[in-house]
């Protein structure tokens, strides 16, 4: 329960520094990043003027101190003003229009990556040495292969040599009407294999690797081998034994690495023009359009540190250690 | 010269090919922009051409020699990782060795924002930064991207320094230092940080695959300075000049495959250095042959007789200890009977 307690008082803390950095960064900016802003969008009606100014410091607003507390008050209140690309549309609107697809399409293609790396990376190590343990360098090529260039070879096989697959888009916008029926999911899906194929393939030897490594130091463990001496079957002796222990520090790293991985598929949304939370951001950075950029990385990281949590409680499950630990 | 020999000898066949890659990386980074036939930004009308003698990678849309930018390109990129790989690394060694050697609340202060910097994502706020910076007059050049990149590349390298500082300064060689009066950076400079410079190596390849990796992002997209002539931007002109559709493979291949062989080199790199370290790692490498069957080291200890239908009591007796299966002097004394058979071992 301590345990708990002490995680959700550090993730706080780190959201109230990712809300402050965002606070500041227009403000540290050299030049003036509001000037720019406004020489981008001219004809600007006076309201929404007066919000950018508040949002980015500049105006007669007193000092920054009661500049920041108003900044906080928007925060709390999910304000964060109006787009200024899509002018007239509040930014909440735009971005939960596309929480929803980058949500399936990461979140599951992550943990497709994460289930499928992690067994290869059981079987690689309980068989150091063997064909599937050669195979690793193999895999860190593809490893290493930016995501978009991945995306990109894709399209250009798939989507436009051989035609079998749609290449932009989340849905066919013209033949299909969102809703609860098979010929639109069916479409969904469609549009999201390659996409998802693209992060699966680069991400799965990352998870692959770091549990075959933990995977072979724990196979050197007294306990394994007391398992074997015992006579239980290897299959046992592999899941039971060695790859439960061996999990924990994989755990771990899916917290962390859900950062990377939405960092990784902001870049590949924007090759498949998926109108997820990436491909939003970055026509926002292009554009200027401020507001939405500070939302959308707001957003980005108050999701990220949800998943963090939501691991920590895993590894409190799934781990007695931490629990005694916290206990004594 | 002799230790580096050694050191080679020791590094496992797939760290080698990595540092040879890395090494021919090297040589066109440096040599690359001195013996390229073109200026890469020059344009002429000989528009998206398939490789020819005169131009040995092609030509982009706009008529500019390929080869030319790609020999650029890995020089920016490598500079750009270069640079980025010594300010972290060197930000991680500082802060990491600080909190460890000063402990108490530095040591949590500075564990905080560590932890705090590693769990808020990256790219997001690279890409918000570099949409402020972009368009102003310090936009300009590689200089922004490489701060950028520095600031947000160095907390995992510092928690894995401080674990290690952590556990070295309880040891008795610097309490004993201590004690004989040496000055506190003293002992940081030449007692702590020699013990973990095996450490500061392995987060260093690290940083400089995040840098590549994360500029060239950020190059494709569109943030940096499209002007300067490096692997990410030479992709972003393609993929802006419909490479992909003109079939063009010549443009676009040759960048992305120098990243993904870059990038693929380090991780290379950065397993010879784990394994290195880790004897772990290191020992249980592969499967032994014993008696013309494949045994692994996590196969139950077989009983020799079981093996090869015979074998005399003190075969059968070493049988049980786990080393004889990957000693190869104990199966040399294997009974008369198995002498042929123990021949084919490797």
């Amino acid at each position: 329960m301590q345990f708990i307690l002490r995680r959700l008082a550090f993730y706080a803390v780190a959201a109230w520094v990712a809300i402050t950095l965002n606070f500041f960064i227009p403000r540290a900016m050299p030049g003036s990043a509001v000037d720019a802003v406004l020489a981008k969008f001219p004809n600007l009606l006076p309201p929404a003027r007066k919000a950018l100014e508040a949002l980015l410091g500049t105006g007669p607003q007193g000092s920054i101190w009661s500049q920041y507390v108003s900044y906080l008050g928007h925060v709390f209140r999910l304000d964060f003003g109006i787009s200024l690309s899509n002018y007239p549309t509040p930014v909440t609107t735009i971005v939960a229009n596309g929480i929803y697809w980058t949500l399936g399409l990461v979140g599951i293609a992550t943990i497709i990556a994460f289930t499928l790396g992690t067994g290869l990376g059981i079987l690689a190590g309980w068989r150091a040495g063997g064909r599937l343990d050669r195979s690793l360098p193999a895999m860190m090529f593809l490893q290493a292969i930016p995501y978009f260039f991945l995306a990109l070879l894709l399209v250009q096989v798939f989507g436009i040599t051989l035609g079998w697959l749609p290449v932009a888009g989340a849905y066919d916008g013209i033949n299909y009407t969102p809703g609860w029926s098979w010929p639109y999911i069916a479409n969904v899906l469609n549009h999201a294999f390659l996409p998802a194929l693209t992060i699966v393939v680069t991400s799965v030897a990352g998870w692959m690797l770091q549990m075959r490594n933990v995977m072979v130091t724990t196979i050197g463990e007294d306990y394994v081998v007391a398992a074997q001496a015992k006579g239980l079957p290897d299959r046992r002796v592999t899941f039971t034994y060695a790859a439960r222990n061996a999990l924990l520090p994989q755990l771990q790293g899916f917290g962390l690495a859900l950062g990377f991985v939405v960092s990784g598929a902001l870049v590949m949304e924007i090759v498949f023009s998926y109108p997820g939370i990436g491909y939003l951001l970055l026509n926002a950075a292009a554009s200027k359009d401020t507001p939405l950029m500070q939302a959308i990385f707001l957003l980005i990281t108050i999701a990220v540190l949800a998943a963090n949590l939501v691991v920590d409680l895993i590894i409190v499950f799934v781990d007695p250690r931490v629990r005694t630990r916290e206990a004594t | 010269m002799k230790s580096l020999a050694r050191l080679w000898r020791r590094l496992p066949g797939t760290a080698r090919a990595g540092v040879i890659m890395l090494g021919v990386f090297l040589l066109i980074a440096i040599i690359g922009p001195e013996v390229a036939p073109y200026d890469p930004g020059v344009t002429t009308p000989l528009q998206a051409a398939p490789p020819s003698a005169a131009h040995l990678l092609g030509t982009t849309q706009t008529g500019q020699d390929v080869l030319s930018q790609f020999l650029s390109g890995v020089r920016l990129t490598l500079e750009l990782a270069f640079w980025v790989g010594v300010i972290a690394t060197g930000l991680s060694v500082i802060v990491g060795v600080t909190a460890a050697f000063l402990g108490g609340v530095w040591d949590e202060f500075l564990s905080l924002v560590c932890n705090v910097f590693l769990v808020i994502p990256a790219l997001p706020l690279l890409i918000v930064l570099l949409g402020f910076l972009n368009g102003t007059s310090a936009g300009q050049g590689q200089f922004p991207v490489i701060f950028v990149l520095s600031l947000l590349g160095w907390p995992w390298g510092a928690r894995v320094i401080r674990a290690q500082a952590l556990a070295i300064r309880s040891r008795d060689f610097i309490a004993a230092a201590r004690e004989t009066g040496e000055r506190g950076w003293r002992i940081i400079v030449f007692d702590i940080i020699p013990n973990i410079i095996s450490l500061i190596a392995a987060s260093f390849v690290n940083t400089v695959l995040y840098a590549v990796g994360a500029s060239v992002a950020l190059a494709f997209i569109g943030l940096t300075d499209p002007n300067s002539w490096s692997l990410g931007t030479m992709l972003y002109w393609a993929e802006l000049g419909n490479a992909l559709q003109i079939g063009a493979w010549w443009w676009y291949v040759p960048p992305g495959l120098a990243v993904a062989l870059l990038g693929t080199a380090l991780v290379l790199l950065n397993t010879g250095i784990d394994e290195l370290s880790n004897p772990r790692l290191r020992d249980v490498r592969s499967a032994t042959r014993i008696a013309g069957r494949r045994v692994w080291p996590t196969d139950p200890t077989p009983v020799l007789g079981a093996l090869n239908g015979r074998g005399g009591l003190g075969g059968f007796v070493r049988s049980f200890s786990r080393k004889s299966l990957l000693d190869e002097p104990a199966l040399a004394a294997l009974p008369a009977g198995n002498a042929e058979k123990a021949g084919e071992l490797p």
